[in-house]
């Protein structure tokens, strides 16, 4: 029965690749595992082998052809028996014609195989590689012993078989069960690999909008990034105060505080409460605070409006209102529009720092990570527990700078270092 | 439990069932006044007379056609072939007519004939009678093979294939109507298609049927005596045949050796083990052996035609082969 062989996917992203050269000529004698062709793809020249034995009836490309994954390139089959073409592929590839493929070049006369550089491919698979020494098939055993061997992960080929021949038959298995020397339950040699599939998921809107705002961002708006550590330990203890008064539903969160603060720091700095409009910069007049809020496969930023003006315990009411209805896929258009600058917020994983990307127009976003206990110097140079938290400005370059924004984080600060500012 | 031999247990059974049941009787060459070639019917004409002790020209095809019109119109005939070699000369009848006719009347007629027959070298009679062509017959659908090796199951299974509206090829050996065994009393069937654990082991799994299972068990006991415990199976019917005890064996022997007198080319032997190969292959340690006759036309010279058939020693050998 002739095989058709084809052109092999040896990469993740391998779409097609070039026959560089074949190394057999149709008519030749080919086993299994010779090496039939080379080819190139994006990141490497390697070599194709023929996964038939038999002779090479018929090479379906020219060398220099660009052929697809999976399409005919070869086929391999007995002397005198009749093949067929593969229908509608009279070689596929740009320049490959069916009629002209009969290399004239001898294989003597070829170049030799070093002319083409070899490389091995860093990722992907490289089915045409055969790992012998470490393929129990090459092992003779029976096929009891096989199954034992699967079923108690025992490597096969560290067995020493005492049937004819070296075969591994179940009396070697249960030897080596018994001794304990060779069961290898995962070990380096042949730990059971449970193959996932690639699973392809469709873009919701949600997520499509977030790609395009982020790249349309993070390509066009040059970020630069300024990070403060807060001291919280009394910003923690008011908000412990403060809820100790509240009930349950009512309680006021860090981010809360960090929004009714950062609002405060913003009428100070009117210039990363703006957005980049071409020509111009926009300040504007509200501060309007958006909270990212991780919704279903995205996330959702939801306006606290005015918060400068509002008291923290009204801010905080809202956002949970809002966040609730974001979450439930229930929110309201004004809940999340009209934000002159965000806060991420991903203090609740126990995230140290990170940068976030701008969410154009606005100038500004606050990336918050968590309170943390640390070992920190007090003023007698004594080294105690306090609580830090770590946040990163990412702000647009065309509207401000880097000591705009530090001045603004040094506000911040005083802020939550010294939180009764913000109940007044 | 009467202890009787082979010959006793089939004459019992066709003397049983032509008692039971005034639509069976039997016709073949020289089985009436002279009693059967080997003796199975004496007396039977005397006692149930001529029209049902039927004495035939010598001509298979005759007598397998006759048959098969008999047992078409209600009547079932137990037809005698003097040996299987002649069955060739009703070749036609027997895979072309009594295999085929039920189902190519759509199940109209019944077809209630057994056909008994002798098989089997070892008597010095040259070539062309001494043959076991078993697994011939076995090959068509619509045959029913029966080939017991034990007076036990001959008389049972005989019991049972008269009874069948079926046909059936019942084959006995040439050289085992002497053997004795122990048969139970009074009226009994054995199920056609059913394999049997004629001796109970644990480190390999013999199988056999009719005279290779008696030098199975010879091989078997001697085995014993080196601590090897064997299990033989008896086939006892090869169509339809039962895998299911040799499949239980082996699974737990993961070792095999099929024994049969017939040549190996072809044979009861490549079917079984291809059968194991194929629905225990995750149970197989060892390749599976078969012992068989030698591939040549069966001499008459006694030296030769023991040399060609398979021996006990034969057995050791492929057992010992396969531990």
């Amino acid at each position: 029965m002739a095989e058709t062989i084809t052109m092999p996917k040896l990469g993740f992203d391998m779409q097609e690749g070039t026959l560089v050269r074949w190394v057999k000529n149709e008519g030749e004698d080919i086993k299994k595992g010779d090496v039939l062709a080379e080819i190139e793809t994006d990141k490497a020249t390697v070599e194709v082998e023929s996964s038939a034995s038999g002779i090479v009836r018929k090479l379906l490309v020219d060398q220099g052809a660009i052929v697809p994954i999976g399409s005919a390139i070869a086929i391999v089959g007995t002397k005198d028996e009749k093949i067929e073409l593969p229908a509608g592929d009279k070689g596929a590839g740009e320049n490959a014609a069916p009629t002209s493929v009969k290399p004239e070049t001898k294989p003597t006369i070829a170049p030799p195989l070093q002319a083409a550089p070899k490389t091995v491919l860093t990722a992907g698979p490289i089915p045409t590689t055969p790992i012998t020494n470490l393929n129990s098939g090459d092992v003779k055993a029976s096929p009891l012993a096989r199954r034992m061997a699967r079923e108690s992960n025992v490597d096969l080929t560290r067995i020493q078989g005492s049937g004819p021949g070296g075969r591994v038959v179940r009396k070697d298995i249960e030897t080596a069960l018994s001794t304990g020397q060779s069961p290898v339950a995962g070990g380096p040699y042949n730990a059971p690999v449970v193959t996932h599939d690639d699973e392809t998921a469709a873009l919701t809107k949600l997520r499509q909008a977030i790609a395009r705002r982020m790249t349309e961002s993070k390509t066009t708006v040059p970020h630069f990034y300024v990070s403060h550590e807060y001291k919280m330990d009394a910003v923690l203890a008011l908000r412990k105060e403060i809820n100790e008064f509240l009930p349950e539903n009512e309680k006021i969160s860090v981010n809360d505080f960090i929004v009714k603060a950062v609002a405060l720091a913003l009428r100070e700095f009117p210039n990363l409460n703006a957005s980049f409009a071409g020509d111009k910069v926009v300040r504007h007049g509200a501060v309007n605070v958006g909270v990212a809020v991780a919704v279903q496969n995205g996330l959702l930023t939801v306006v606290s409006k005015d918060a400068d003006q509002k008291p923290l315990h009204q801010i905080s009411m809202n956002l949970k209102r809002m966040a609730a209805g974001a979450r439930d896929g229930k929110v309201k258009p004004d809940d999340i529009e009209g934000s002159t600058f965000s806060i991420s917020n991903l203090g609740m994983y126990d995230v140290e720092n990170f940068i976030a990307i701008l969410n154009p127009p606005e100038a500004a976003i606050l990336a918050v990570g968590s309170a943390r206990n640390v070992p920190v110097v007090d003023e007698g140079g004594e080294i105690k527990a306090g609580s830090r938290m770590k946040a990163t400005i990412s702000v647009d370059h065309r509207v401000s700078d880097g000591a705009e924004a530090a001045r603004f984080m040094q506000a911040l600060a005083k802020y939550l270092e010294e939180p009764l500012r913000l109940l007044v | 439990m009467a202890h009787i031999t082979m010959r006793e247990a089939i004459s019992q059974a066709l003397w049983e069932e032509m008692e039971r049941d005034p639509a069976v009787f039997i016709m073949g060459e020289e089985v009436g006044v002279w009693g059967g070639s080997y003796a199975v019917t004496k007396g039977f004409y005397d006692h149930f007379g001529g029209e049902r002790v039927r004495d035939t020209p010598i001509s298979e095809a005759a007598i397998v056609g006759a048959a098969i019109g008999a047992a078409l119109v209600g009547q079932r005939p137990v037809a005698e072939l003097m040996t299987i070699n002649f069955a060739f000369a009703a070749m036609d009848h027997i895979v072309n007519e009594a295999a085929k006719l039920h189902y190519m009347f759509a199940g109209q007629f019944k077809l209630p004939l057994v056909i008994r027959t002798v098989g089997g070298g070892g008597r010095q009679l040259g070539a062309t009678h001494s043959q076991t062509p078993d697994a011939i017959f076995a090959h068509f659908p619509g045959l029913t093979v029966v080939a017991p090796a034990t007076p036990e199951d001959a008389k049972g299974l005989l019991k049972s294939a008269i009874r069948s509206n079926n046909p059936v090829l019942f084959i006995e050996h040439a050289t085992m109507y002497q053997v004795r065994g122990d048969v139970p009393d009074g009226d009994f069937t054995i199920p056609i298609g059913q394999s049997k654990i004629q001796r109970p082991g644990t480190d390999v799994t013999i199988i056999s049927y009719s005279k290779g299972l008696e030098i199975s068990m010879k091989a078997a006991a001697e085995l014993a005596k080196e601590g090897i415990e064997a299990e033989v199976v008896d086939l006892r019917t090869l169509r339809p045949l039962d895998m299911g005890p040799v499949l239980e064996s082996f699974k737990k022997t993961n070792r095999a050796v099929v024994v049969e007198e017939g040549w190996k080319s072809f044979g009861v032997g490549s079917e079984i083990s291809s059968r194991i190969y194929e629905q225990a292959f995750d149970y197989v340690d060892a390749p599976i052996k078969r012992v068989a006759q030698d591939e040549v036309p069966l001499p008459y010279n006694r030296t030769l035609e023991q040399a060609a058939l398979p021996q006990v020693e034969d057995v050791l050998a492929a057992v010992k082969e396969v531990l």
